[in-house]
């Protein structure tokens, strides 16, 4: 049972690895985007742990900032995605209006909160 | 309603070609008063219609708000709002800067209270843009006019909201009726007359605001509605404490889309944006502060973020596999990893106290009777009791029957947007049975189901009355095909109804329609209109007698007290004094110190003498009840007087509530027993009352609130004196005589 697992989870494995090699330029770089945004979430989650979370509204502003602009991007690619049928007349242009907008309403009450 | 049916496009035409030459004939009588030259384009005259309703539906809403205003002045009503005011005053006079750092000396004495960080500061602020907006545009009117009427005109927004939200749920039609419905409601008129400056007029606009903002992104799934959306829950943060119900609601909606099978990148993309963005914004706001991620009312919203992510993260993966036998496998190890790492996040969180468990005003809202046992202070409030049926039946009349009827038109044709409505029907239906004051928050929900109802039941009928015709042009018209068959599927559907039927079916709808309309102006008119700090009753003669006495008091205070001295009085009026009176307090509306409240219920419900000690502890130099034994009002302090003993009795165990009871029954006459014969509030409220005639052919000293005639007569103060009482004895205050010399 386990060997078919761990048997199942590397052909899982290699199987996504193919598919994803797949996708779309814009796509993978969005992807990688959202990589960095929430490779920062975790490294603030690190140091808070080690230093402690004073003062926590500084902590909350960081690690929002960082998973808040993550989860925008991934609507942005969402929306951006060709084979998403329900956003077909949706340009590109304007989801990405939409994603700056947000994002600057997003960071502009992060530096208010950020004390 | 709102549709007119294709075959009148082929009229139009020639009416078109006939305007132009109507108006270029040089007789302007007949320019004016020719009809074919006002004849539009159908799509034109259903959008006169739609916005001359609209706008009669705006003023309606206003001015049935008035009734207040008219009959007495231009003033603000109950407890609540008075703060509300002090502190939009405070806001206009001072800025923003000072408003949302203040720390107020003037209440709760000696500990104060931070305001600006204990407030929902969405009122103020939004009564300080009108006013600031009026003086920009050369208006000088007084802050006052501007609070008294920001309730009748945020009333009138909401039933814009309403018009667009039932335009989003059902059709425009929906929408009209739900605007109409909405303007003259009870339940929503109770908390947004002229006068009620309180948080709720503002509150219920920010509410369905959001909600048709959110339900508006989940249909299109663009960022820019969410993001608006995320700006309306800011402002209801902002604004009133109930935002609670939203945090809840949307996560439950969103679960149930995802349990039904609806899950789709729309809802990805509008509930995510809108958790973070909203999250983020209703921080900013001092008092509600790290409560989002703290709070075990707020962990619905997040552990719906975090399954909607599992959700995105399986779909993605299946449409990159397209290997259904690898994807189980996947599912398998995903699910169960994800299931077993939040059940643990929720556990330690709890356990270690970091997500603190649901406060009492919210949990007893699950369980009804635990503030009675727990928290007497909450189950003392009036507004919080259960509600009854005639309560459900003042406030919504018809709306009560066409609510359930509303429902079974939402399940005909479930959408993303009638799921929303359905959900949010149920819900506030539930709390509303709990306590009374959430009747407010249930009003728009049944508003837009009744309003489906109403408009589906209409446009049916009306549909049969023109299905004969409708057979005939049909042919002609473009939509002919589709029109023709749906015509004739009706018109099989409806030979039940018949034309006749349907005619008297509509009378009948326009007769409860209008029925419900007499009924809600009767409602406004005699129950929600009173300004409870002016009380009017009827005399020996029919003439209107008017009771300013509470004003009259707090004048008094504010002319004849030096401005340091510290008033003592029970809770209720402590927004009063401080507000009209200008006097410290020692506790006030907010209750936020129950310590402290009791403290001064065992002032009251003790001795003299040892109230004295208590009161010379807190500096008090006047004390302040109410006593209705000469006008009959009901209201007064000796009717609250069981709540003080039952307060104070709960920090202090020295006051038993038994003591003051005679066999479990509440007796002020003669048969009372002998601490309640003899304890301050007793002492204050009938002190000099035994000489007093107060009904023809009673003896002296018959209360009139109780009924009775009172048991000790001749009271004797020493360590008080009396400063003042209103010409109707309502309000009584006296002063603290200082410690008598050392010989």
């Amino acid at each position: 049972m386990a060997r078919s697992t761990g048997d199942d989870a590397i052909t899982l494995f290699h199987s996504l690895r193919s598919a994803y090699t797949a996708t779309p330029k814009n796509l993978k770089i969005i992807d990688l985007y959202v990589a960095f945004a929430v490779s920062t979430a975790l490294i603030q989650v690190a140091y808070m742990a080690m230093v402690g979370s004073f003062p926590f509204n500084s902590f909350l502003s960081g690690v929002l900032s960082s998973v808040g602009t993550a989860v925008l991007a991934v609507c942005l690619r969402i929306q951006v995605n060709k084979e998403n049928k329900e956003f077909k007349d949706l340009t590109p242009e304007r989801a990405y209006a939409d994603f700056i907008l947000c994002n600057l309403v997003l960071h502009l009450v992060i530096m208010n909160f950020l004390g | 309603m709102g549709e007119k049916p294709n075959q009148a496009n082929s009229v139009s035409p020639s009416a078109t070609s006939a305007a132009p030459a109507g108006s270029k004939s040089s007789d302007l009588l007949s320019r004016h008063f020719s009809i074919r030259s006002l004849k539009l384009k159908t799509k034109e005259q259903e959008l006169l219609l739609r916005v001359t309703v609209l706008c009669l539906v705006y003023v309606l809403a206003f001015i049935t708000r008035l009734f207040s205003v008219l009959r007495y002045e231009s003033m603000i009503h109950e407890f609540d709002p008075y703060f509300n005011y002090r502190t939009t005053l405070f806001l206009t006079e001072k800025g923003f800067y000072e408003f949302w750092n203040w720390f107020d000396s003037e209440s709760w004495y000696p500990l104060g209270r931070i305001i600006g960080g204990t407030l929902y500061p969405g009122l103020m602020v939004t009564a300080a843009l009108i006013y600031w907006t009026l003086k920009v545009l050369r208006f000088a009117v007084h802050i006052r006019e501007v609070c008294v009427l920001t309730a009748p005109f945020f009333a009138s927004n909401t039933t814009l909201v309403a018009y667009f939200f039932g335009k989003e749920i059902w059709d425009s039609g929906a929408g009209l009726v739900a605007a109409a419905l909405i303007a003259i409601c009870p339940g929503y008129i109770s908390r947004s007359v002229a006068g009620s400056y309180d948080n709720e007029g503002v509150a219920i606009f920010a509410l369905i605001f959001t909600f048709y903002l959110f339900v508006k992104a989940v249909n299109t799934g663009s960022l820019a509605w969410s993001l608006a959306s995320a700006f309306g829950y800011f402002y209801m943060v902002s604004a009133w404490g109930g935002y609670v119900f939203i945090i809840n609601l949307i996560p439950l909606y969103v679960l149930v889309l995802l349990i039904t099978g609806r899950y789709s990148m729309r809802l990805y993309v509008a509930y995510n944006s809108m958790y973070i963005l909203g999250m983020l914004l209703a921080m900013q706001i001092r008092f509600v502060g790290f409560q989002h991620v703290q709070s075990g009312e707020h962990m619905a919203a997040m552990g719906v973020f975090f399954l909607l992510q599992v959700f995105y993260f399986l779909d993605w993966v299946k449409h990159q596999l397209n290997d259904t036998k690898l994807f189980q496998a996947f599912l398998r190890i995903t699910v169960t990893s994800a299931v077993v790492v939040g059940a643990l996040a929720l556990g330690v969180g709890t356990a270690s106290g970091y997500i603190s468990p649901w406060t009492g005003r919210f949990y007893s809202l699950l369980d009804p009777t635990y503030a009675k046992d727990h928290i007497p202070i909450i189950a003392s409030v009036s507004e919080h009791q259960p509600t009854a049926w005639s309560s459900f039946m003042f406030d919504f009349q018809i709306l009560l029957f066409l609510f359930p009827a509303g429902l079974y038109f939402c399940f005909k044709r479930l959408s993303d947007a009638t799921i929303f409505i359905v959900m949010y029907g149920l819900t506030s239906m539930y709390f509303a049975g709990v306590m009374v004051r959430l009747i407010l928050v249930a009003t728009p929900a049944v508003c837009l189901i009744s309003a489906i109802a109403v408009s589906a039941t209409i446009k049916n009928l009306t549909q049969v009355l023109r299905a004969k015709p409708k057979i005939v042009h049909s042919c002609s018209s473009k939509g002919g095909s589709s029109a023709k068959t749906s015509s004739k599927g009706l018109l099989d559907q409806s030979q039940p109804i018949g034309k006749n039927g349907a005619i008297a079916l509509l009378f009948g709808a326009f007769y409860l329609l209008s029925k419900y309309a007499t009924h809600c102006t009767w409602v406004t008119s005699e129950a929600y209109s009173s300004p409870s700090i002016v009380l009017a009753a009827r005399g020996a003669h029919g003439n209107r007698v008017i009771f300013d006495d509470y004003r009259e008091a707090y004048f008094w205070l504010r002319q004849n007290t030096p401005p340091d001295a510290k008033v003592m009085s029970w809770w209720d009026y402590g927004y009063q004094i401080t507000a009209m009176g200008n006097r410290t307090v020692i506790v006030d509306n907010n209750t936020w110190n129950n310590t402290h409240i009791a403290t001064v219920g065992r002032a009251m419900s003790s001795y003299e003498d040892e109230a004295y000690e208590i009161m010379r502890s807190l500096d008090v130099s006047y004390v302040l009840v109410v006593f209705g034994g000469v006008t009959g009002y009901s209201s007064d302090d000796i009717n609250k007087f069981l709540w003080m003993v039952r307060i104070g009795g709960g920090v202090f165990p020295v006051i038993k509530e038994p003591d003051y009871l005679v066999n479990g029954n509440y007796r002020v006459d003669k048969g009372a027993a002998p601490k309640m014969l003899n304890c301050l509030m007793y002492k204050l409220s009938y002190y000099r009352f035994g000489e007093l005639t107060t009904e023809y052919g009673k003896p002296p000293g018959y209360d009139r609130a109780r009924g009775v005639e009172i048991g000790n007569k001749d009271i004797k103060l020493e360590f008080l004196e009396e400063a003042f009482t209103t010409s109707n004895w309502i309000v009584r205050i006296y002063k603290v005589k200082p410690p008598k010399n050392r010989w």
